[in-house]
């Protein structure tokens, strides 16, 4: 099937507004009489509860956490874009617009895009009203700082905690709704299946983490704002609660999912001391304005100490491989780059699997203090975690897996395929191609929760009757019961390994096959490996407790059971995928000096896959991607 | 280079096990074998966890989730101390090389009548999130706000509003306090918010709300412990809780000057 991305005609700048003037809308006094399910309570959550609950519907927001306030968009750290041009630097809508679809390798839809770009100064203005302490200059007037992919300095940021406030900044706003009464908080709730009623999303299953309960709840809409998937790698900069399920669940409930094998991995990780490690930290990109990438020239260099190393033996390579963006060249590029030296038997740390970032130029250029302002709580962190002072030694990094630009296949509404299933920020496909770029994520999931769901959901809301389909509904009953059976399935398998052996299997196997470089054979041979991992999973695992009380381990099962199917379609989706794109690396396609080599002939398209079934092959829709107002250039940041 | 030591270290750990909210709970003795002093605390428990899987007991139940000291969700008594020994920080950011082979570590919940345990070492901080939504916010709706560099922001102001702001709602200032007061936590929120000209226009009913929520959860009073201080792991001041008295003592109106008894 051809998917159509429901994008509006006419030029790209006038596309939204005239969308806003088109889209239907449901009168202030009807729109209590429908209710909004809103899943997950992160930037995109957080933002869309509490505004559709301030529009007046009645809502219900869910989150695992104990509370609104701990999404994983709190860890975000570096800032958040937008085309202000305040520096008066030559920013504009329409430059965002164009760095966000290069930076995406040219794989993301051009009207999503564009209205990101657009709405991205009414976030800014937003989450100032809302008390969001933004770093200021001595004037009084907002701060920004560079992030990588761009040559504008667009990014707007508060300390090294830039998510957090954002996410707090929406919490508050949806504590306020919550005291109006608007908006009803569930919080260690966590979605388990969606309920489909005649083709269109009317509820989801939910299990209460802390009586074990199944709950049902309906809704006229259900809102998925349920995050990424890279957890599927075990190691990862996400929290540990962060899964695929709800997005599985829908997907096995016939919501088709694009693109799954675009997957970030972060330039600026501290590298895994050991086998021990239960998650990779980031080191917010941020840093690459100040400090320097380098590795040792000489294999033998690799074991001294970096001070020891004379300056004409580090290959600064990003400077000398992208002149024009030096440090600064997006997250696919540099982590690559990254791979490329230790590879090359010139990495050092534990494993030789990292490469040095060194502020000495800056703390010589700037003063200590400087660097402290801006980045302190950085150089904290990485001391506590590596017991090394970065204003001495440079720190060492490693890329690890950061972020999914994949996602639920939505149309330029936020609507999946099934109707009344909505899905933004992380947990859908639209804006971020194939490789996102920095400071890029908060702007999505607060510009579909603020600024495009609230028009959008009035469209599909305004064509169905409120209230029809409720809990009474026997799809509801027969939804609680499979989910109730698979916990029981999970409980009883009784085996001998623990949930977390399985985890680690399942990410060794993924980030050796489907990781920073995929081959044909490494994908074959993961799609061999993972069926037979499942299988052993459902054979061997050992769930210790009962369903009727919090189990956390009973939690991680469901969670590493759904990585376990999702996995292989991730590396089927790599597999079909003939090309290489941002985060998609084929080592067969690739130029002679090692950068990604994209097939537009054959793969301007986002792939939206149809599940057919645990063992069955998906089936593969297209959208093909036409690009009016860019061209499809060679993405080169020389 | 990281990882120095490569020698790994013994403990025994003295673990709350408590079944659900209606149990009584008490201390049980835990072995935590060959520990390597670059493991975060948590991933001590995941070790000692999983030991405990293969020997059928149910694992230590403890709340956390983005391990990188941002989220807020552990909370960990460990040796008295909210978070552990070491200072600002949380106790997902705590490394193993501040102990040493042979160490006891003690392992308690967070202790306040307003945190009811739920399991082990998890407790409801519902508490904490009524208090924000009784006023922890502007009232700014979303759409029709004025730019962004509209109204100027000192610098110095926007610097001690980040300051408070950078709170994580652990709650280890009311388990660190002797009376589980949760005047740091208020206190935090009614300065970040009223340091900014957007939150001034509303800091008087904010405060008064905020206090008679937090007051309504049965947390204590301040009696200038500065334990909560000590224990932030954000290192939030306890001249917040100084502004936020004068705050609340600037909207208690005076009284009439010529009021007579009886009238």
């Amino acid at each position: 099937m051809i998917l159509n991305g429901n994008c509006p005609t006419g030029p790209i700048t006038q596309k939204w507004d005239k969308h806003r003037q088109e889209m239907k809308l449901v009168n202030p006094a009807n729109k209590r009489k429908f209710k909004v399910l809103v899943v997950g309570t992160g930037l995109a959550g957080g933002a869309a509860a509490a505004t559709l609950g301030e529009l007046g519907y009645n809502v219900e927001a869910f989150c695992y956490q104990d509370s609104a306030r701990r999404a994983h968009s709190i860890a975000a750290q570096g800032g958040i874009n937008a085309a202000k041009n305040y520096p008066n630097d030559g920013d504009s809508i329409f430059r965002l617009f164009y760095d966000t679809v290069k930076g995406g390798d040219f794989r993301a839809r051009e009207a999503d895009v564009y209205r990101l770009a657009t709405v991205s100064n009414n976030i800014i203005d937003q989450c100032v009203a809302q008390g969001v302490p933004f770093a200021r200059d001595y004037a009084g007037y907002l701060d920004n700082r560079s992030f990588g992919g761009a040559q504008v300095s667009r990014t707007f940021y508060a300390r090294g905690q830039t998510g957090q406030q954002l996410l707090i900044g929406a919490y508050q706003a949806l504590s306020r709704q919550v005291k109006a009464g608007s908006v009803k908080l569930k919080t260690r709730r966590e979605m388990l299946d969606l309920v489909v009623v005649d083709g269109e999303a009317k509820g989801i299953t939910c299990r209460n983490l802390v009586t074990g309960e199944i709950e049902s709840f309906w809704g006229d809409a259900v809102v998925l704002c349920t995050g990424g998937y890279v957890n599927v790698f075990y190691l990862s900069t996400n929290a540990m609660g962060c899964s695929v399920t709800a997005g599985w669940k829908a997907a096995k409930k016939g919501a088709f999912f694009a693109n799954p094998c675009y997957t970030q991995i972060h330039p600026t990780c501290i590298p895994q001391s050991g086998d021990h490690q239960s998650k990779l930290t980031l080191m917010s990109e941020s840093l690459r304005n100040d400090g320097r990438c380098w590795a040792p020239k000489k294999k033998e260099d690799c074991n001294k100490k970096p001070g020891d190393i004379a300056e004409e033996d580090r290959d600064y390579y990003l400077e000398r491989k992208y002149p024009s963006f030096g440090n600064l060249a997006p997250r696919d590029i540099a982590s690559r780059a990254a791979k490329e030296q230790c590879d090359d038997g010139r990495g050092v740390g534990p494993g030789a699997r990292g490469v040095y970032l060194d502020f000495a130029a800056s703390i010589n250029r700037l003063g200590e203090d400087k660097i402290r302002e801006r980045y302190g709580n950085l150089f904290d962190m990485y001391e506590k975690i590596t017991d090394e002072n970065a204003y001495k030694v440079p720190m060492r990094i490693y890329p690890a897996p950061h972020y999914s630009m994949g996602g639920l296949w939505v149309d330029y509404n936020c609507m999946s395929n099934i109707p009344g299933l909505f899905v933004l920020g992380e947990a859908n496909f639209s804006v971020h191609g194939a490789n996102r770029l920095g400071a890029s994520a908060l702007m999505q999931g607060l510009a579909d929760g603020y600024f495009v769901i609230p028009y959008t959901i009035a469209n599909y809301l305004a064509r169905i009757t409120p209230g029809k389909i409720t809990t009474d509904h026997p799809e509801f009953k027969a939804s609680a019961e499979a989910a109730k059976g698979n916990l029981d399935r999970l409980l009883n398998v009784n085996g001998k390994k623990s949930v977390s052996e399985f985890h680690r299997e399942l990410g060794k196997i993924m980030w050796e096959n489907v990781g920073m470089a995929r081959s044909d054979a490494s994908l074959k041979d993961a799609l061999k490996r993972i069926p037979e991992l499942r299988d052993e999973f459902w054979n061997n695992v050992k769930v210790t407790g009962s369903g009727s009380e919090v189990n956390q381990q009973l939690e991680n099962a469901w969670r590493v059971a759904d990585f376990l199917e999702f996995s292989e379609l991730m590396t089927r989706d790599a597999l079909h995928r003939e090309e290489s794109c941002g985060g998609h690396f084929r080592v067969e396609h690739q130029t002679e000096d090692g950068e990604a080599m994209r097939n537009d002939a054959d793969f301007c398209y986002a792939a939206a896959w149809e599940f057919k079934g645990v063992d069955k092959a998906p089936e593969l829709h297209k959208e093909p991607l036409t690009f009016e107002n860019v061209e499809l250039a060679v993405r080169s940041y020389k | 280079m990281g990882g120095t030591a490569t020698t790994t270290m013994n403990l025994t750990l003295h673990v709350w096990r408590q079944k659900d909210g209606n149990d009584k709970g008490c201390l049980e003795q835990y072995d935590a074998k060959d520990i390597s002093p670059d493991m975060s605390f948590l991933e001590m428990l995941d070790v000692v966890n999983e030991d405990l899987i293969k020997q059928g007991i149910e694992p230590i139940v403890f709340d956390h989730d983005c391990r990188e000291g941002i989220c807020g969700m552990c909370s960990q008594m460990i040796n008295g101390i909210a978070h552990g020994p070491d200072e600002l920080i949380t106790a997902c950011q705590l490394h193993m090389r501040k102990f040493k082979d042979g160490d006891s570590i003690f392992i308690e919940p967070w202790r306040a009548r307003a945190f009811p345990v739920l399991k082990d070492l998890m407790v409801d901080r519902g508490a904490l999130d009524r208090i924000i939504q009784s006023y922890g916010y502007t009232s700014a709706k979303t759409g029709g706000v004025p730019d962004g560099n509209a109204i100027p922001v000192g610098k110095q102001n926007a610097d001690l509003a980040m300051d408070a702001a950078a709170c994580i709602g652990c709650g280890a200032c009311v388990a660190s306090c002797p009376n589980a007061s949760a005047m740091l936590f208020v206190s935090a929120k009614i300065g970040h918010l009223g340091m900014l000209p957007q939150g001034e226009v509303e800091a008087a009913r904010r405060v008064r709300a905020m206090v008679a929520q937090m007051d309504a959860e049965g947390f204590g009073n301040c009696t200038n412990h500065y334990e909560c201080e000590a224990n932030c792991p954000k290192g939030i001041k306890a001249t917040f809780i100084s502004r936020m008295n004068r705050e609340l003592i600037k909207t208690i109106p005076c009284p009439p000057r010529e009021a007579k008894a009886g009238a």
